[in-house]
């Protein structure tokens, strides 16, 4: 068996890479929440926001952590423009039409990634990587105690935008009920594009905390994506809470599964965990209905 | 099935039969490949053109028929027809099985496209990792001409056989479309309730579908492996094959009969025509699939049979 430290180090290890999970799948989970549909390409927006980090960092010299402000603005706009001009407009308010809209859009970005930097792998210098704390028996690596602090308080951040602020309750509005909404003045097509701003926002932060200790290439997407998918249903499609809940627990499972079972196997259980959930508790553990 | 509804099939699998009569290699080889496509997304079509359940994860089902007729083949020397027969059938299995889990727990829309993908994700990674699929390095038929192993020495003799299956799959969605069955299918599509309402039952009509749609795309699975004589998980059980198939079928059209051939043939063309303008860059041409699937869900909705439509004036 396993020594109590080894194992005590992978759970904080899972804790750690789960904050930022939940941080991917807050974006997912939001804009899931509103629009109710399921963002295909959330994937490939995380890879853009991540070779964002990786220019501002390799080009202009930017530190990772120093990009989160800047590049969660860009990616609102960006995120803001695409479901305002591409994806509503195209899908003529129809759920199965979004669905596939987005499916359509994560294969073109995707390939636009690859057309443009090719399939290799990439990473920032290695220094940060290996930046660990010793915590009595424990090594906690640095960026990733970091990112988990920023991921936290990201989420507070949003539950505080969601409850406090007017577009908050717009937003709220629009997801209960969108007649309604309308009706006392929120413009629909607006507010599904804040949510999708903000969905985007979220991915460019959690791209600057997951660059200093992981690396890019075209389709790293897509593993983190399954991942958040496998989150949110957990934690319930729309509950914010869940996300986080259904983030931690995601990471810990990865981090356990993988000491157990190693890498590949490892990554069958959260597919295992993602149908058993939807097959038995569709609505998540948090979710209000399905 | 009218004369009308009978003749535009035959038409089209008789035109394109006359070809391996004059066309070069290259051109039957893209023939053949995409119409393994199209075969793979008449069987979506089924599900989610008619059904109205659209699947993310038919891979599961393309490459359940691959990797059986394959091991059947390799590791049991077995016919290769039976092979396929024997892979039509555990595609439909499979079907069934993931039909029936998903729709009894009454999953549709986003949930429905998610553990289809899981479950063809599954699929992959076991593929990917057991002994007796290959493992990662894959499975390789071996080149061994003759009737009982589905290989000829013609070219354009697979090409009747990819082009009979299609044939009689496109005859059983003429015959389908006017059916009894396809016309509960279409009632659960358009409004799940109000067909239980009327007393269809809609979870047997579900999975008679998602079961028949698997069993054709497991056949277009068999097809493939025959023809390439390799595979391995990544490949036969991809996320790019549910992709492929979901793309051709909408732009052709879906839930019209024709719709899935036309699709798979201008979606290659495509794909080939972007190949060659954009020369050595990868990906390009998978930019432009993604693209025009955004574009035909933009502004041709009901795709390339809907235009014909429109073209002679009618309800587009």
């Amino acid at each position: 068996m396993y020594a109590p430290e080894i194992v005590a180090e992978a759970v904080v290890n899972g804790l750690m890479s789960g904050a930022t999970y939940a941080l991917v799948a807050l974006g997912l989970t939001l804009v899931y929440g509103v629009l109710h549909i399921v963002n295909f390409a959330h994937g490939a927006l995380l890879t853009c926001a991540m070779f964002a980090v990786l220019g501002l960092n390799l080009w202009l010299g930017i530190d990772p952590y120093w990009a989160i402000l800047p590049l969660a603005l860009i990616f609102f706009a960006f995120g803001y423009g695409l479901q305002r001009f591409i994806i509503g407009p195209s899908s003529h308010g129809e759920d199965r039409n979004t669905l596939l809209v987005t499916l359509g859009l994560s294969i073109v970005l995707e390939n636009l990634m690859l057309a443009a930097f090719k399939s290799d792998t990439r990473s920032l210098g290695a220094d940060t990587a290996f930046d660990v704390l010793e915590l009595g028996p424990m090594l906690i690596s640095r960026p990733r105690l970091i990112g988990f602090g920023v991921a936290l308080a990201t989420a507070a951040l949003l539950w505080l935008l969601l409850s406090a602020t007017d577009t908050g309750r717009a937003i709220r509005a629009v997801a209960k009920e969108k007649l309604g909404a309308q009706l006392v003045g929120i413009d629909p097509r607006h507010i599904f594009a804040v949510t999708f701003g903000i969905g985007c926002a979220c991915l460019a932060i959690a791209a600057c905390l997951l660059l200093p200790t992981f690396y890019v290439n075209p389709r790293v997407g897509n593993a983190f994506v399954l991942v958040a998918f496998t989150i949110v249903v957990l934690g319930g499609m729309g509950s914010i809470a869940g996300a986080l809940v259904g983030g931690l627990f995601v990471g810990v499972v990865e981090s356990l599964g993988g000491l157990l079972l190693g890498e590949s196997l490892g990554q069958l259980g959260i597919f295992l965990i993602f149908i058993l959930v939807l097959l038995v508790r569709p609505t998540g553990l948090f979710g209000a209905r399905a | 099935m009218t004369v009308r509804q009978i003749a535009l099939p035959v038409l089209l699998v008789a035109v394109l039969a006359v070809l391996p009569f004059f066309a070069s290699g290259t051109l039957l080889n893209f023939l053949v490949s995409a119409l393994i496509i199209a075969l793979g997304a008449q069987g979506w079509n089924l599900l989610a053109g008619f059904g109205g359940q659209l699947s993310f994860g038919h891979a599961a089902f393309f490459g359940t028929g691959a990797y059986v007729t394959a091991i059947l083949q390799i590791r049991f020397g077995i016919n290769a027809w039976a092979g396929m027969a024997a892979g039509i059938a555990i595609g439909a299995a499979v079907g069934w099985v993931i039909g029936f889990l998903s729709f009894r727990a009454r999953l549709r829309g986003s949930y429905f496209a998610l553990v289809t993908l899981a479950f063809a994700e599954v699929l992959r990674i076991l593929a990917n990792a057991a002994e007796f699929t290959g493992g990662a390095a894959g499975l390789l038929i071996r080149l061994q001409p003759g009737f009982g192993n589905m290989q000829f020495p013609d070219r354009g003799v697979f090409l009747w056989l990819v082009l009979a299956c299609i044939l009689l799959v496109l005859l059983l969605t003429a015959w389908i479309e006017r059916s009894r069955f396809g016309a509960h299918l279409v009632a659960v599509r358009e409004n799940e309730d109000a067909a239980r309402a009327l007393g269809v039952d809609v979870l047997a009509t579900k999975l008679r579908a998602i079961t028949l749609s698997a069993a054709i795309t497991a056949a277009a699975g068999c097809l493939y492996a025959q023809n390439f004589l390799y595979l391995d998980a990544n490949i036969a059980y991809g996320t790019w094959i549910s992709v492929e198939v979901l793309i051709a079928a909408i732009i052709g059209g879906l839930g019209t009969v024709l719709g899935p051939v036309v699709g798979a043939l201008a979606l290659h063309g495509v794909g080939e025509v972007a190949k060659i303008a954009g020369g050595q860059i990868t990906g390009i041409d998978l930019v432009i699939f993604g693209a025009v699937l955004i574009l035909s869900v933009a502004f041709v909705p009901s795709g390339l049979m809907g235009l014909r439509r429109l073209v002679k004036g009618g309800r587009p």
